[in-house]
């Protein structure tokens, strides 16, 4: 019995070794000579002991690949995310703010079903915090820009219920289509969308094309809810009848990519540092409105995080970071407060370019506030 | 949409939960510290060959001591949320890794066979799948396994001051068996590659044991021939 076992065991050895390195079958038998040779002892292929890890190593290449898997999905978002960023700092003296937004949220829809849904999927069953740190830098990285986009669409901090509504996603099958369509608009819909001028002076924007961009995000949602069918048309079929009689969230298979809070912060801490970009380049656009309200909201971040306490160690470096942004910031308002008037508009984005690098924005780099 | 301000309390709370449960982690894993390190004392005697007691002594006197550890990890599991068992899992990972190594030490000098996990978490009061609740994540299993070699290689020269010339050529029979093992897997550029790096270490002192013994004929007739 036992050789049989250990026989089926080795035919898995010699195809693991196929696929791997492309060894025909006895170049595989020599390599496991070659391999029991230099442990010195005659070592019993059949043994219990070596049946017992090569049970472990299909295990761990399991794990393994769908760490590889993650990382990947990360990278990619990372990669999107990035982007977005770059994408929505264009909105800064922009005259078509709307359709930027209008482009980033659908690129948003885009990366959650192309790369979120798929990562939702690997997930889906395991631990997450088993494999948080293969996505969490592309997590982080698109809680920065959500929360960027938020900000310049309602100006406001998106909040991680928000975030993590949309990382959740609901596997629906044909049956419960009819059903699903409105409840799934009205979820994403509710949001109340200010108009975003109060960020930004110079977007004054007409009636029509207000509702003519909330319209394209209704389009993109639908296609995001038929691609997402069709992803689930395959595999989803059990519970076909169950969704489509009763239309409950409970009876409908979710699955989600999982927003620890500190993630969340994490994200939130770097949106900061985009805010202080923005503010720099809207000076250098000659608004002078901006830098302000940026302003003030990072002051709100950074009175925030200054008020709690057990802050984990990879958030506090980010709010000595925050901290130097935020002066950043301030010096920058300064400026234009003392040299405003002195100076006409169209000169001030001059001062900024070559103070850029004098005193004025030389912070101590050494100061450690949170410690 | 909440405010900043509920957000971040939202986080302030969060974060006070965390800590509060990474303290109470904290209390119940110290015992199981205490506890693997009465075991590994109790096993320690089985380098002092002079004590008359033999190993199966010795061996139930540390099982006895096992209750307590089951205790232990029963209340840690209960408080370890469900699905968040990396998140915590540093804090007992290195008691949990030693305790394996205990067990694996124990069952070898009793079968000279290698435990299984199935045994271990059954040994641990724990269990064997992520799915089923608190288990033993297959890391720690194996870097328990890696302490024990470097046990045995110790186990297998006190041996043979002890007069006891036989065991070293099964330790070493055993250990290399589990080097042909480990080298099936394919492992990362991690904490469990570092450690597997040692065990060639084990398999030479071994190696060189049963040599030392071959040049001088103390291994019995039947053991040298094959």
């Amino acid at each position: 019995m036992e050789a049989s076992a250990g026989a089926g065991g080795n035919a898995g050895r010699g195809r693991y070794r196929r696929k791997r390195y492309g060894h025909d079958a006895k170049g595989s038998d020599r390599e496991n000579e070659k391999h029991l040779k230099t442990s010195m002892v005659n070592v019993d292929v059949n043994s219990a002991v070596i049946e017992a890890f090569q049970g472990f190593q299909v295990e761990l290449d399991t794990r393994n690949d769908t760490y590889e898997r993650i990382v990947k999905l990360s990278r990619d978002i990372t990669i999107e995310s990035k982007r977005l960023i770059f994408l929505l700092h264009r909105v800064t003296g922009s005259d078509d703010r709307d359709s930027i937004l209008t482009d980033a949220a659908a690129r948003m829809l885009e990366l959650r079903t192309s790369k979120f849904l798929p990562l939702a999927k690997e997930l889906k069953g395991q631990d997450p915090y088993q494999f948080l740190r293969a996505f969490s830098p592309g997590l982080q990285e698109y809680i920065e820009s959500v929360t960027f986009y938020h900000y310049l669409a309602d100006n406001q901090l998106a909040s991680l219920d928000s975030i993590q509504t949309g990382l959740t996603f609901t596997l629906q099958d044909s049956n419960g289509n009819q059903n699903d369509l409105p409840k799934n608009l009205q979820v994403k819909n509710s949001a109340p969308r200010k108009l975003p001028d109060e960020c930004i002076g110079n977007s004054d924007v007409p009636p029509s094309l207000k509702t003519l961009s909330d319209e394209n995000k209704q389009d993109i949602q639908n296609r995001d809810v038929a691609s997402e069918e069709c992803l689930q048309g395959q595999n989803c079929t059990t519970d076909k009848a169950v969704a489509a009689e009763t239309f409950d969230c409970e009876s409908l298979q979710t699955v989600s990519v999982p927003v620890p809070p500190t993630e969340y912060m994490l994200g939130v801490a770097d949106f900061t540092g985009e805010l202080m970009k923005m503010a720099i380049n809207s000076v250098g656009s000659g608004d002078l409105r901006t830098p302000r309200i940026v302003a003030e909201m990072m002051r709100t971040i950074h009175d925030a995080f200054a008020s709690i306490g057990n802050i984990p160690r990879e958030l506090r470096h980010k709010l000595r970071v925050l901290r130097q942004s935020l002066q950043k910031v301030e010096t920058a308002c300064y400026t234009m407060k003392v040299r405003g008037s002195e100076i006409p508009s169209h000169m001030l984005a001059d001062v900024f370019s070559t103070a850029g690098t004098g005193d004025m924005f030389c912070m101590d780099d050494n100061e450690e506030f949170y410690d | 949409m909440s405010s900043t301000a509920e957000i971040f309390n939202n986080f302030q709370d969060y974060l006070n939960a965390d800590y509060d449960l990474r303290e109470e982690i904290r209390a119940v894993v110290r015992d199981l510290e205490q506890s693997a390190r009465e075991i590994q004392t109790t096993l320690q005697a089985i380098h002092q060959p002079s004590k008359s007691t033999g190993y199966e002594e010795i061996c139930q006197s540390a099982l006895s001591m096992f209750s307590k550890v089951k205790e232990n990890y029963a209340v840690l599991a209960t408080k370890i949320p469900s699905n968040q068992y990396y998140r915590y899992n540093d804090h007992w990972k290195f008691v949990t890794q030693r305790l394996i190594y205990l067990c694996a030490l124990i069952v070898y000098l009793r079968d000279e066979s290698l435990v299984s996990r199935e045994t271990v978490a059954s040994m641990l009061g724990v269990k064997t799948n992520r799915e089923d609740g608190f288990h033993i994540d297959l890391d720690d299993y194996l870097m328990g396994v890696l302490n024990l070699t470097s046990e045995l290689s110790r186990l297998a020269m006190n041996a043979v001051t002890a007069g006891d010339y036989s065991r070293p050529l099964r330790i070493s029979h055993f250990i290399g068996e589990l080097d042909a093992g480990f080298r099936l897997l394919n492992l990362k550029n991690d904490a469990l590659r570092k450690r597997f790096d040692g065990l060639k270490y084990d398999v030479k002192r071994c190696e060189e044991v049963v040599y030392d013994l071959t040049i001088r004929g103390l291994v019995g007739r039947e053991e040298k021939a094959e």
